[in-house]
């Protein structure tokens, strides 16, 4: 479903601050994975998701989607493929259109866009019905602004807009770092219910540990721009955090250093 | 000295004209976040083709449509110098607009342009009085720019709620959203600060038929006082979805209007000269932007 083969990215490359963000990648996405990634700050993760997105294209390698060859594609060209959830709220919607407006956007994905009106009765029924599914009481707010929703709404809202058009493959950054813990856990609630019933390929960030071991069918730990551990299967449902942990340390020879991760791994 | 009357329905023509700008200026300013200074020369450039045309025998209806397609050409340099030079959008607009004073003096010629009827020039304001003789004059070209704005308006309303407006106003939100959803931004602000541009064209046309002149300098402020109405009109009505927002636009045009030409007719009272406009036209901007956040400050204080 994704491939990324050999992938390399640097910043500032050819410069006193050249930066090797990501070392010689290789990942391969089954259809139907869910997988989550953690890692310490600056580990890569967010380039990798830009990598896919084609936010940022990578100094070698090639990524592929649905075995389409798309390491070149501008962001616009692959979008089809895909759906994204960001940690900002304001990024994943728009917040001066309305919820319908937002989401008639997202429902023209991948089809050429003119000088029709973008909405219609027929189509205000199906936001209505996909909204009331999530029972966040949204159903009869169609014509509000977004900008007025709370954070958690923005961020339902943002993931049914990113699932709409059944994407090959999702992608999350942090999508509930940003909300309270107990929104944060309705969003990811939701997420998990989304992508079991759309049968979604998904790469969900996160720094929360025990959320990467609880969700999902594969976990990716990222460091110095690699994927250090890559776990799935049966190992993968009995392991602990602690586990987890050792294994990085092992691995690596020294200490997971990503103090919201340990943060929130005490509190639990 | 006019009276009172007058004074009101000439203002009201003036912002009647100044609101075709500001609708312009809404586009790029409130809808794409684009903070475009193109408009100093672009509102000109729309009355100097207009004269080019004139001059050539045209007819003022070609004249218009000539300016607005001019107008949306210099929209598009602007655009390009943006998306593709990634030049920024302040620094894009004032390079189109320092081009276009040349190219607006290579189009008219001379600095300054008649456009008065006894040399046989037509303009929609001397077309209509002929057709309508029996009518006082200053009420025809009242109810003519009211007729107009109003369906520019109308046509702006829709244009927003197609699907390329969605986008255009959703590039203002969130470059990240449109690109995730499949559309170019550079494409969507290419077409949004094009069409800005035609309006504001449009209106430098409109403004050269009713003045029956065209000067070079006429573009110098424009931006500003483009601006200006439209947060004028943000702080008369509260407006939440598009079809306020242009009224707010249209209304607030009318109403910076008049108070620059109260300014103008008896502001000499208080010492007020004719320049002092733009100082005028800066403050009451700088004050109106600045407003929240002195009230929030003297929040503060207690
Ligand atoms: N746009 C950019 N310009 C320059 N350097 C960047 C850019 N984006 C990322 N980097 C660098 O690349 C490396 C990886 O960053 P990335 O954002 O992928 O980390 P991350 O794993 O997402 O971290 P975090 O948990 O803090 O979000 C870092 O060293 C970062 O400074
Ligand atoms: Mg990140």
């Amino acid at each position: 479903m994704l491939t990324l083969e050999k992938v390399n990215k640097y910043f500032f490359r050819n410069t006193l601050d050249e930066r090797w963000a990501i070392r010689n990648l290789d990942l391969r996405v089954q259809g139907g994975e869910f997988i989550t990634i953690v890692g310490s700050n600056g580990a890569g993760k967010t380039t990798v998701l830009n990598l896919i997105s084609g936010n940022f294209f990578p100094d070698s390698g090639r990524v592929f989607i649905n075995s389409e060859e798309v390491t070149k594609y501008p962001a616009f060209r692959r979008a089809h493929y895909l759906g994204r959830v960001f940690q900002n709220t304001y990024q994943g919607t728009a917040a001066s259109l309305t919820i319908e407006e937002n989401f008639a956007i997202a429902f023209r994905k991948g089809k050429p866009r003119g000088l029709r009106i973008a909405i219609n009765d027929s189509m205000r029924k199906r936001f209505k019905t996909k909204l009331s599914e999530v029972g966040l009481g949204l159903e009869n707010r169609l014509r509000d602004r977004v900008g007025l929703l709370s954070g958690g709404q923005r961020q339902a809202l943002a993931l049914l807009m990113a699932t709409i058009g059944d994407p090959k493959v999702l992608l999350l950054d942090e999508h509930t770092a940003n909300l309270d813990p107990k929104t944060a856990e309705k969003i990811m609630d939701l997420t998990n219910q989304l992508i079991r019933n759309d049968h979604l390929t998904a790469l969900m960030i996160t720094h929360d540990l025990s959320e990467a071991l609880n969700f999902g069918t594969r976990t990716l730990m990222m460091d110095g721009g690699e994927i250090v551990l890559d776990i799935s299967g049966e190992g993968r449902k009995k392991l602990t955090i602690p586990e987890l942990l050792d294994r990085f340390s092992e691995t690596r020879h020294k200490q997971f250093a990503e103090d919201r991760a340990l943060l929130s791994t005490a509190k639990k | 000295m006019e009276s009172i009357s007058d004074f009101l329905v000439y203002s009201v023509q003036e912002g009647l004209l100044f609101a075709i700008l500001a609708l312009g200026v809404f586009i790029t300013f409130r809808c794409l976040n684009f903070p475009d200074l193109t408009v100093d020369g672009s509102y000109p450039l729309g009355a100097a083709v207009f004269a080019f045309m004139t001059y050539r025998g045209f007819g003022p209806f070609v004249g218009m449509a000539a300016a607005f397609i001019a107008g949306a050409l210099a929209g598009l340099m602007t655009g390009a110098l943006n998306t593709f030079s990634k030049i920024p959008a302040l620094l894009s607009g004032i390079l189109t607009m320092i081009c276009l004073y040349s190219i607006n003096l290579r189009i008219m010629g001379r600095p300054n342009i008649s456009l008065s009827e006894n040399l046989g020039h037509h303009t929609v304001f001397s077309l209509l009085k002929n057709a309508f003789s029996g009518v006082p004059e200053t009420y025809l070209r009242l109810i003519f720019l009211m007729g107009l704005v109003l369906l520019l308006k109308g046509l702006l309303d829709l244009f927003l709620h197609t699907e390329i407006g969605l986008a255009i106003r959703a590039t203002g939100d969130s470059e990240s959203l449109v690109e995730v959803q499949g559309i170019n931004p550079d494409k969507t602000k290419l077409i949004g600060v094009a069409v800005s541009n035609a309006l504001v064209a449009l209106s430098g046309a409109m403004f050269a038929q009713y003045q029956g002149f065209v000067d070079i300098n006429m573009g110098i402020g424009m931006v500003v006082a483009g601006l200006a109405s439209v947060i004028v009109g943000e702080v008369l009505v509260r407006g939440r979805n598009i079809l306020f927002m242009t009224l707010q636009v249209v209304l607030g045009a009318v109403v910076y209007r008049m108070a620059t030409a109260i300014a103008l007719n008896w502001g000499y009272r208080i010492g007020f000269k004719p320049y002092d406009l733009k100082l005028f036209t800066g403050l009451l901007v700088i004050f109106i932007l600045s407003f929240p956040v002195i009230k929030e400050k003297m929040k503060g204080l207690k």
